[in-house]
C-alpha cells in the first residue's frame, strides 16, 4: 500500500531536474516546478514544449532518465506506476474527452469513485448508499444532474469534457492535471468549464495545460512557460506576457 | 431532476420477465420436449425426434457455449481472440483420454494402450496419461488444462500490453503452433487422426439412446447455467469495467482499477466454459482431431459473434446456431462453396449489420415504434 502523500510542507508536487531522452530527442531537459496544494497553474508554451512529457512522467507513464518527482513530501513519482499513482490521489484528463460512451453519465460516475476496485468487489458488492449520494453529489458539481441516465456517448462534446473532469473528481484527488480542456468548446461553455475549475481550486490543486490565452487569463493567477523542455518563465500572465524571451518564443523572432 | 438508478433484485438483475419465460422455454423444451420426442414419441410419428437431430443439437450447444465464451472475451471485454479453437480442443482432448481408456481392450489390437499407441509401438502410457481413466480426473482437466494455459498465456500478453489486432494475431499463431504440434504421433495424442472409436462412458455404452439423451440434457443444462452465470457477470459491476476496458482501457486504469486482473479474470474463464464445450463435445461427435485447433477454425467462432452481434450474450448463441445451419446445408449440397459463403456472410454483416442480427431486430423494433407514432 502506497497511502496518503503528505502535504504538510504546503507543496503538492514538486519537479527538480527532470529530465527525458527519447530516441536522442531530448523532451524534457532538466525541468523543475512545484505546485502548491489548493493551487491553480496554468502552464503554456509552444508545440514540442514539453507539456505532454511532463504530464506522463508525472502520471507514471514515462519514466524519467534523471531528476526527481514527487507528490508531496512523501512519495516519490519515478518508483510508482499508473495505477498506484491515481490511487495515490493524482488524476488526469487528456485532451480528447475519453469517458465510456456505451455507459450511461451515471456509471461512469460509479465506475470512477472510490471504492474497492478489487475483481471481487465488483462482483459481488453493490452500491451503497454513500457511494450513490457521492455520484448525485458529483452529478451537481458538473451540471449533469439531469442527464444521468442518458448514455455518454449522447452527450455533447462540452459535456463529456465535464463529465470527464467528474470522474477525476470522483477519486478526490488532491492534485489534478487537465490537458486542454476547452479545446473544441464553445465560448459558453469555455466560460462554464472556467467556472467550475476556479470553483474546485483551493480544494485541489489544478495544473491546467491550455492554448486558450483568454481561457488562462480568466483561470490564471500564476502560468508557467515551459520552452524546450524547460522552464522559461513564471508568474502572473501579464507580466508572462511581457516577457522578452517569451514573446520571442512565441513569435519566433 | 436527479436520477437514482433502479437497485433491481438479483433475479431482476439477470433477466427480465420476457427473459425468464424464454429462458423457462428453453429449460422445458431441453430437459422435456426433446427426451420425449427422442425416447418416447414413436418412430415415424411426426413428433419424433431421431437420434442424429439430438446428436446435432447438443453439437450445437457446444458451439453455443463456444459462442458465448468469444461474446465474453470480444463482445464486453473487446478482446478478440482467434486461438479459442485451442481451448476447446484441449477440453476435448482432456476428455477425450479418459474416454480412449474406457475402450480398454475392446479396440483393434486388444491392447491396454489405445490402438495408436501400440502402432507406434510404445509400451506404456506417457505421464501425461496418468489418472486419466478416472472420470472426475479428467473432467477436471478439462477445464483446468485450457484455463491454466489461458491463464499463463493472458497474464504475459495482458502484462506487454499486447492489445488489438496484434493480440489476435499472436492467438492465431498459437493455434496454429499446436495444431502442427498435435499432429505430429510423438506428441501422443494420436497424430493427425486424433481420439475416435469410443465404446463406453462411466462404463455405460456412448451408443445407446439413454446414455446419448443423458449427455444432451447435461450439455443443454450446462449451456443454461452458463447463459445465468453470463448475465450475472456482465450485468454486475464488473460488466461493466469490462465494457470500460473495452472503451477506454488507460482510462479505466486512471479510476485506479488493475485492468490486468479483470481481462485475466474473464480471459481465463472464457477459456474454461471452451474447455467445458469441448469435453461435451467429443462424446457425443465421437471424435476429436488436431483440425479443432486450425486458424480457419477459431475464426468461425469469432464470425458466430459477428453474425449473432457481440456484446449481446444472445445474439452470438444465434450466430452460432445459424451460420452452422447453413454449414450443414452448404457441406451437403455444394461443398466447394461453403467457405466462399462464409466469407461473404462475414463481409456482409460486416457492412451491413455491423450490431449482427441482433441489430437487425433492435433496428425493426425501433422503426416499428417510428411508425406506430
Amino acid at each position: 500500500m502506497i497511502g496518503e502523500p503528505d502535504i504538510s510542507s504546503g507543496v503538492a508536487l514538486y519537479l527538480d531536474d527532470v529530465q527525458v531522452t527519447f530516441d536522442g530527442f531530448r523532451a524534457l531537459r532538466g525541468l523543475s516546478l512545484s505546485i502548491d496544494t489548493g493551487e491553480l497553474r496554468c502552464i503554456i508554451g509552444p508545440n514540442g514544449a514539453g507539456k505532454t512529457t511532463m504530464m506522463d512522467v508525472i502520471t507514471g507513464k514515462t519514466r524519467p532518465d534523471v531528476g526527481t518527482a514527487y507528490f508531496g513530501r512523501s512519495l516519490d513519482l519515478t518508483k510508482m506506476n499508473e495505477p498506484q499513482i491515481a490511487a495515490a490521489g493524482i488524476g488526469r484528463k487528456f485532451q480528447k474527452p475519453t469517458v465510456f460512451e456505451h455507459l450511461t453519465v451515471f456509471e461512469n460516475l460509479e465506475l470512477a469513485i472510490k471504492a474497492d476496485k478489487s475483481v471481487r468487489a465488483s462482483l459481488f458488492r453493490r452500491l451503497t448508499g454513500e457511494q450513490i449520494d457521492r455520484v448525485s453529489e458529483l452529478l451537481e458539481t458538473v451540471e449533469l444532474a439531469d442527464k444521468g441516465k442518458e448514455r455518454a456517448g449522447l452527450l455533447s462534446h462540452g459535456q463529456k469534457q465535464w463529465l470527464e473532469i467528474g470522474m477525476l473528481l470522483a477519486q478526490r484527488p488532491l492534485l489534478l492535471l487537465l490537458d486542454e480542456p476547452v479545446a473544441g468548446m464553445t465560448d459558453h461553455e469555455t466560460k462554464r468549464t472556467a467556472e467550475l475549475l476556479l470553483s474546485l481550486a483551493g480544494k485541489h490543486s489544478i495544473m491546467v495545460v491550455e492554448h486558450d490565452m483568454e481561457f488562462v487569463g480568466a483561470i490564471a493567477r500564476k502560468v508557467t512557460v515551459l520552452h524546450e523542455g524547460a522552464v522559461l518563465a513564471e508568474g502572473p500572465l501579464s507580466e508572462v506576457q511581457s516577457d522578452e524571451r517569451v514573446i520571442e518564443v512565441y513569435l519566433g523572432r | 431532476m436527479l436520477y437514482i438508478p433502479p437497485a433491481p433484485s438479483l433475479a431482476t438483475r439477470i433477466f427480465g420477465l420476457r427473459g425468464w419465460l424464454a429462458f423457462l422455454a428453453a429449460a422445458l423444451t431441453i430437459f422435456v420436449a426433446v427426451p420425449l420426442a427422442n425416447l418416447v414419441a414413436p418412430e415415424g410419428s411426426f413428433l419424433h425426434l431421431s437420434d442424429a437431430s439430438v446428436a446435432l443439437i447438443g453439437k450445437l450447444f457446444c458451439y453455443a457455449m463456444l459462442a458465448l465464451a468469444m461474446d465474453l472475451v470480444w463482445g464486453y471485454a473487446g478482446i478478440l481472440s482467434l486461438g479459442h479453437g485451442i481451448f476447446f480442443a484441449l477440453g476435448g482432448y482432456a476428455f477425450g483420454m479418459y474416454l480412449m481408456r474406457q475402450i480398454g481392450r475392446d479396440g483393434s489390437y486388444h491392447s491396454d494402450l489405445p490402438d495408436f499407441m501400440v502402432f507406434l509401438d510404445w509400451k506404456a502410457y506417457p505421464w501425461f496419461w496418468s489418472f486419466t481413466d478416472h472420470f472426475a480426473y479428467a473432467a477436471a482437466l478439462a477445464i483446468l488444462a485450457p484455463a491454466t494455459l489461458a491463464f499463463v498465456f493472458g497474464y504475459f500478453a495482458f502484462r506487454s500490453r499486447i492489445k488489438g489486432v496484434y493480440f489476435s494475431i499472436i492467438t492465431q499463431a498459437l493455434t496454429y503452433a499446436m495444431m502442427l504440434l498435435f499432429f505430429r504421433n510423438e506428441t501422443g495424442f494420436g497424430g493427425n487422426n486424433g481420439f475416435t472409436d469410443f465404446k463406453r462412458i462411466v462404463d455405460y455404452p456412448l451408443a445407446t439412446p439413454t446414455t446419448r439423451m443423458i449427455l444432451f440434457t447435461l450439455t443443454g443444462a450446462c449451456l443454461l447455467a452458463l447463459i445465468l452465470v453470463s448475465r450475472f457477470l456482465v450485468s454486475s459491476k464488473f460488466g461493466r469495467v469490462l465494457t470500460a476496458i473495452r472503451e477506454a482501457e488507460s482510462r479505466v486504469m486512471f479510476c485506479g482499477y488493475d485492468t490486468l486482473s479483470y481481462k485475466l479474470a474473464i480471459w481465463t474463464f472464457s477459456a474454461a466454459i471452451c474447455g467445458l464445450a469441448g469435453a461435451l463435445y467429443v462424446p457425443q461427435v465421437g471424435i476429436i482431431n488436431p483440425s479443432e485447433m486450425s486458424p480457419a477454425a477459431s475464426i468461425e467462432i469469432a464470425i458466430w459473434a459477428a453474425v449473432g452481434g457481440r456484446g449481446t450474450l444472445i445474439g452470438p448463441l444465434i450466430g452460432a446456431v445459424i451460420v452452422n445451419g447453413a454449414k450443414s446445408f452448404f457441406t451437403a449440397a455444394i461443398p466447394e462453396y461453403w467457405l466462399f459463403f462464409l466469407g461473404l456472410l462475414f463481409v456482409l454483416v460486416t457492412l451491413l449489420l455491423p450490431k449482427g442480427v441482433i441489430g437487425l431486430f433492435d433496428t425493426l423494433a425501433s422503426f416499428r415504434k417510428e411508425r406506430a407514432r
